[in-house]
């Protein structure tokens, strides 16, 4: 066999988590408007103030389009046809505790490598689980509480700590900010709510997964995350989605404001299911992340791993408005099959002797198309600015594509910007260079693919690291059972 | 070890090799001489099964095997090695793990156990010790940065490990320095042994003056037109390959 046929061979690797659990959603028909935000709204026995401000939001996103600008193509999506509200059916008496969690549910996080229990136990991790659309199962809040971290659902924040959510929610990611941005404002369902108070080291890292479940309903999360003066905080993301026909829209919005001398890092390893192997199916997904380093000498790194999805937008950015802050940003994005990712992040300098870092990966196998879209503004204000940008391509076979667009604005001289870009494709040379040495194909494949991740990888928590190849190696390979 | 009869062989549909034979029995260094074009890089890589290498006619016996048969990982986990003429960068995957898959990998096909990192390193240590090579190399990427002399170094610390039965060494004399050849040189004749075959295949005598070999031959247009002891490397060097234009399979007389 050649080895591109095995090249071949390996990306059919199939999705691993594809199944599908039954449980009853407590669902709103499809359909958006005014009602059905009021509807949300009720359902999550939300204050009066946060209803105004979803509205407030749908009346502007009435009035925006849809973009096209990236590198997509995207079938057009029906609004109308979605539905905007689901939630496992025992919303009315929500579990305690993990006990009381269905065990259905519980099962689904088995499948996914994720038994919450005694996972979350032995990682130290604390996990927000956002099963559709409603939290089920937090664990070691009362650690977190005795170290005065408030962690727990959109939902809950809003209602038991709406001072917090009032001061700091759309102040990053404005409700007009883009299309989908004002979407999510209007209908989002839930999230996760985090405040690390002045001069706390958060003792553990928090964790959330993300699943999608039920049938064309759209996942809106909204994520806020405050690290008060001199606090620190690590936040990982992680998503699977059961295989669907259906294309599944997600728009997600994260806010992450860092005071005086706080520091988020927040990672996300995101598979959500990517279509067959023709491009049918996979979620659309459109998020909109920003982090402001609104305090002097604070600091905000993102990193992701993305290998889901079958239309990726999503560019987690910046906003270095503190002096001396400092911005980061590592990607992994894997584009298979028909996949699509147009991904990466902006890096805006407003403070003075600010600093940034892009390190990009992405890797397109099969008819994957994957864009990196950057853009590293300086502002009049921001002197001694410093961004240094590596962006790396690898193909994987001949019909993929990989494309970088990177945009540079500077209005201050003294800045200092620096781009550096490669692509390459998986050699032949490299392949036979690994048989020759009596390593498998499959083996040489994720290894090659592994070094060329190792600097975003090293960048994610141990345990997320490994969660991290492995589903590199699921997206790219055939050992999959 | 190894026998080679009427090997014929494409690239693009271009014949490069074109009725071949050879023999090499265990123990022995053959070198394999010739004007550039003559087939000798295509040799290696036909020896071990690279892609893009069609063999269209003959056959490759080693240790009694049908050796065209196996894929790539078969040949090498059976011990046939070879050293690059241009070892490849693997940029992020460490040289000691890179090494150590490789050897697990080799081990696991003979049915012996896996070894763990502590007993690999101290296999690594020794071999390092054995061949002069400082541990610098260790600790870096698969021949990321490496200069040119660091690479075939690295070949041939990679061969010191995995005790390869048969060894093709693709030109690791060009392009180096008179030090780094040596090094080279000195670790080749350290890994001679009785149940190893070693094939040289060169464009210059000089290797062959660090490294003896029990038999010299001369590849051109595919085929080996002549063969003889050591003293017709050093012919080759005086006289160059026109003499050999006449053609046809000559045993050469000792010129010295």
């Amino acid at each position: 066999m050649s080895s591109t046929e095995t090249v071949e061979r390996h990306l059919q690797g199939r999705y691993k988590h594809g199944f599908f659990t039954d449980i009853e959603a407590d669902a709103l028909p499809p359909g958006l408007n005014e009602d059905v935000i009021r509807a949300i709204s009720a359902r999550k026995r939300e204050p009066e103030w946060l209803l105004e401000w979803r509205l407030r939001a749908y009346r502007k996103f009435l009035k925006m389009t849809e973009p096209h600008w990236a590198h997509l193509d995207i079938e057009p999506i029906d609004f109308q046809a979605i539905s905007y509200y689901s939630a496992p059916k025992s919303d009315k008496d929500r579990p305690k505790s993990l006990d009381e969690v269905d065990p259905k549910l519980l099962e689904t996080y088995d499948k996914l490598g994720v038994p919450l229990h005694e996972r979350a136990k032995l990682a130290g991790v604390a996990v927000d689980a956002v099963f559709d659309s409603v939290s089920v199962g937090t664990t070691f809040k009362k650690e977190l509480e005795k170290a005065g971290v408030i962690f727990c659902s959109f939902a809950e924040a809003a209602r038991e700590h709406p001072e917090l959510v009032r001061k700091y929610l759309g102040t990053v990611v404005p409700q007009h900010d883009n299309y989908f941005a004002a979407l999510n404002s209007a209908v989002f369902s839930d999230g996760s709510f985090v405040y690390v108070p002045k001069g706390v080291r958060c003792p553990m890292e928090l964790s959330t997964y993300f699943r999608i479940n039920a049938a064309e309903t759209g996942q809106f999360e909204r994520t806020l995350v405050i690290a008060d003066e001199g606090s620190y905080v690590s936040y990982l993301e992680g998503c699977t989605a059961p295989m669907r026909d259906e294309n599944q829209l997600h728009a997600a919005v994260v806010e992450l404001v860092a005071l005086e001398g706080a520091e988020i890092k927040y990672s996300t390893v995101q598979n959500w299911y990517p279509g067959d192997e023709e491009g049918k199916g996979g979620i659309y997904n459109f998020v909109t992340k920003r982090g402001d380093c609104r305090g002097d000498r604070s600091r905000i790194s993102w990193t992701q791993v993305e290998t889901g999805s079958a239309i990726t937008w999503k560019y987690p950015s910046c906003v270095l408005r503190g002096d001396d802050t400092v911005g980061e940003f590592y990607s992994v994005a894997l584009t298979n099959n028909y996949q699509q990712a147009d991904t990466g992040t902006k890096m805006i300098h407003l403070g003075k002797n600010t600093r940034s870092k892009i390190i990009s990966k992405g890797i397109s196998a099969g008819h994957g198309q994957n864009a990196y879209r950057g853009l590293v503004k300086v502002g009049k204000q921001a002197e001694n600015a410093r961004n240094f940008t590596q962006c790396d391509s690898m193909l994987i076979g001949k019909r993929c594509g990989a494309h970088t667009f990177p945009y540079i604005e500077v209005q201050n001289p003294t800045a200092k910007v620096e781009h550096e870009a490669t692509t390459s494709r998986i050699g032949e040379d490299q392949l036979f260079y690994c048989l020759q040495r009596g390593i498998g194909e499959e083996d040489a494949v994720s290894m090659i693919v592994d070094g060329f991740c190792k600097q975003v990888f090293r960048e994610l928590p141990m345990e997320f690291a490994v969660e991290a190849k492995a589903l590199l190696e699921i997206s790219l390979e055939g050992a999959v059972g | 070890m190894l026998k080679i009869s009427n090997l014929h062989a494409t690239v693009d549909g271009k014949e490069i090799l074109r009725g071949l034979d050879l023999e090499v029995g265990a123990g022995e260094v053959h070198a394999i001489m010739g004007p550039n074009g003559s087939g000798k890089s295509t040799l290696g890589n036909v020896i071990t099964g690279r892609e893009g290498y069609e063999v269209t006619e003959g056959s490759v016996t080693y240790q009694g095997k049908d050796l065209l048969e196996l894929s790539p990982e078969e040949r090498a986990c059976e011990g046939v090695f070879l050293a690059f003429q241009y070892p490849v960068e693997i940029p992020g995957v460490n040289n000691t793990y890179f090494l150590r898959a490789a050897l697990n990998a080799q081990r696991k096909h003979r049915g012996e156990e896996e070894l763990d990192s502590v007993a690999f390193l101290k296999l690594v240590r020794e071999k390092l010790e054995v061949l002069h090579i400082g541990d610098e190399l260790l600790h870096r990427a698969v021949n990321e940065g490496f200069s040119g002399g660091e690479k075939k170094r690295n070949e041939i610390f990679q061969m010191a490990v995995l005790e390869p039965r048969l060894a093709i060494l693709d030109e690791t004399d060009s392009g180096l320095d008179i030090d780094a050849l040596r090094t080279v040189a000195e670790g080749v004749n350290r890994l001679r042994s009785p149940d190893r075959a070693m094939v040289l295949v060169t464009h210059y005598q000089r290797l062959l003056d660090h490294i003896e070999p029990d038999r010299v031959h001369v590849l051109a247009n595919g085929r080996i037109v002549a063969s003889g002891g050591p003293g017709l490397a050093r012919r080759l060097e005086e006289e160059g390959y026109a003499w050999l234009d006449e053609g046809g399979i000559a045993e050469v007389a000792e010129a010295s």
